[in-house]
């Protein structure tokens, strides 16, 4: 085997066709279909989240159901310094302030936590989105007097705003996922999802290299958090708090499998798209809006039985032997 | 001065005491082997070196420097490298990548990803395992995993290496090969203490020897000193 060798072949699968995606990707908006931007926003959102979530979670095995902690401080950062009424800082600083804020975060509750393994870190973390629900509730009725807030949206536009925002940061976070993959952290945090104990005598300072990508991994879902709240406009904690976004993301890299980035970005897709049809679809009569849940959950268990690596893993198999039986006839 | 130096380690698990005031030490180009019945404290002592656990009371000097209580990543970066009784290879990783990854990480020189690589080649083709670098891990027997253990824990430059019981579950042609390993790796230039309860290789291999049993050091020598010790017999065949 040549280790060193370019393959133009893997060039091009790694670098041109992401480009090529996303430059169609960023004139989607000028063909004028606005229900097709409203859906794009859609799946770029549970893209974000899925991949970010990726990143940390799905390399250590650590799972964290913090998700929608840090995508309500991102729609907080934006509801406290980009409000509907008053001054404002430019949306892409907040969107910055909502990452680094969600950063910091992620930091000082990865070093208290990641010594927690297995349930009791999925415990602790989806106890987070519940604390920070309740806190700000609290603090919002008894303090302010309020319950939500009003963002600012610009009149001009809202939906390509948004889109452009998503699938900038859609890049970023596809860029960071695939950079770490390849590098030699990429290494350790599957080393440290492997057998944690081995990594840390291998000379990896295991608790840094968690905690840093956690934190990684967080500023991406609060930087997502602050652009969405200039789409919905209204905000109180029981939305920018809501425990399906912890649940979506994790379903969806399980459903394309997280070998890959490319899994959790189909997961994405998909799931996102059957969400969208089933809740506007009345089929034969019957409100179907009452069975997205049971259908996701019935994929999710069909996944898992059949496919445990994710649609990925039969997406390839079907590749191999394409390309087995083209070697094979050559 | 001696290469590592332990002093009066001591430590308990609950009412166990598991390690009590052993003192031991081991000098550069040596192969020291730890030997007791189950339960002896062996890889109790493994664990105090390596800091997967901290001492209650004794010290632990490394060329000269106390290490007691640094962390297992920094131990390993000073330059002692172990391996695990039950294997701990990243089973779903190549074999390669299972070895690139302690010398990406453990080499306080800090190679870049080719020189890794590159060690990481070289060091499979030292352990007999080139064949298999790009196969998962977890496929190989149980006497080429704990070949990749040796392996990784070279990768990363050790000037002490710790091997805890690496021909338990092998047969004889593999232990003779064990042994063969373990005496190359000495030649590299690499201090060894090694765990075992295979005598054969524990006289034949070994420099010293150090007994433990309950927990307490009860005798320390030459292989040939160690064999025709009274205490020794008594521990291991009973009165």
């Amino acid at each position: 085997m040549d280790f060193n060798r370019i393959n133009w072949k893997k060039t091009f699968i790694t670098a041109g066709i992401p480009l090529i995606i996303l430059v169609v990707l960023a004139f989607f908006p000028l063909y004028g279909w606005q229900y097709g931007v409203t859906l794009f926003n859609h799946f770029l959102l549970f893209v974000i989240l899925s991949v970010a979530w990726t990143i940390f979670s799905g390399t250590t095995g650590y799972i964290s159901l913090a998700t929608a902690a840090f995508f309500g401080i991102g729609i907080y950062a934006a509801a406290l310094l980009y409000p509907s009424v008053g001054d404002r800082y430019p949306l892409y600083v907040v969107v910055l302030i909502g990452a680094g804020v969600s950063f910091v975060l992620a930091f000082i509750v990865g070093a208290i936590t990641l010594r927690l393994r297995g349930i009791y870190f999925a415990m602790f973390t989806f106890g987070l989105v519940l604390f920070f629900r309740e806190i700000i509730y609290w603090y919002e009725i008894t303090v302010k007097g309020i319950r939500g807030r009003f963002v600012y949206q610009d009149p001009a536009n809202v939906n390509n705003n948004v889109y452009y925002y998503l699938l900038v940061i859609m890049a970023l976070t596809m860029l960071v996922a695939y950079l770490i993959k390849r590098s030699k952290y990429g290494l350790a945090l599957q080393g440290i999802g492997e057998n944690e104990e081995a990594a840390a005598h291998m000379g990896v300072n295991i608790t840094m290299v968690k905690v840093l990508t956690y934190a990684v991994s967080a500023s991406f879902m609060g930087a997502v958090g602050a652009v969405m709240a200039t789409k919905w406009v209204y905000v109180d904690p029981g939305v920018a708090f809501n425990p399906m976004m912890s649940f979506s993301p994790v379903l969806m890299a399980i459903f394309g499998g997280f070998g890959s980035i490319y899994g959790p970005v189909i997961g994405a897709v998909i799931f996102s798209y059957i969400e969208e049809v089933l809740t506007t679809a009345n089929w034969f009569g019957i409100d179907w809006t009452q069975f997205y849940k049971v259908i996701f959950g019935a994929i999710l268990v069909a996944t898992i039985l059949f496919l445990p690596s994710g649609l990925v893993s039969l997406i390839q198999n079907v590749w191999r032997r394409v390309m087995g039986r083209r070697r094979a006839s050559a | 001065m001696h290469l590592l130096e332990g002093n009066k380690l001591t430590i308990n698990f609950g009412g166990l005491t598991a390690v009590s005031e052993v003192d031991f030490y081991v000098d550069k180009g040596e192969i020291l082997g730890l030997i007791g019945p189950n339960g002896a404290g062996k890889t109790t002592l493994f664990n105090l070196i390596s800091a997967s656990l901290k001492p209650k009371s004794g010290t632990i000097t490394f060329k000269g420097q106390n290490i007691t209580g640094v962390k297992p990543y920094q131990v390993c970066r000073l330059g002692i490298a172990r391996t695990f009784q039950t294997v701990k290879i990243f089973g779903n990783m190549t074999v390669l990548d299972n070895v690139r990854l302690a010398a990406l990480f453990g080499d306080c020189k800090q190679p870049t990803e080719a020189q890794a690589t590159k060690v990481a080649l070289e060091l499979l083709e030292f352990v007999g395992l080139t064949t298999a670098a790009s196969l998962p891990a977890r496929g190989l027997t149980l006497a080429n995993q704990k070949r990749i253990e040796v392996a990784r824990a070279l990768a990363a430059q050790p000037e002490l290496l710790l091997i805890d019981e690496l021909m338990a579950g092998l047969n004889q042609t593999e232990i003779t090969e064990a042994m063969e390993l373990v005496r190359k790796i000495r030649d590299k230039g690499v201090t060894v203490i090694m765990i075992e309860h295979v005598m054969k290789a524990i006289m034949n291999v070994c420099d010293r020897i150090i007994v433990l049993n309950y927990g307490k050091k009860i005798a320390e020598g030459t292989p040939q000193e160690i064999a025709n010790s009274k205490i020794v017999v008594e521990v291991y065949l009973g009165e």
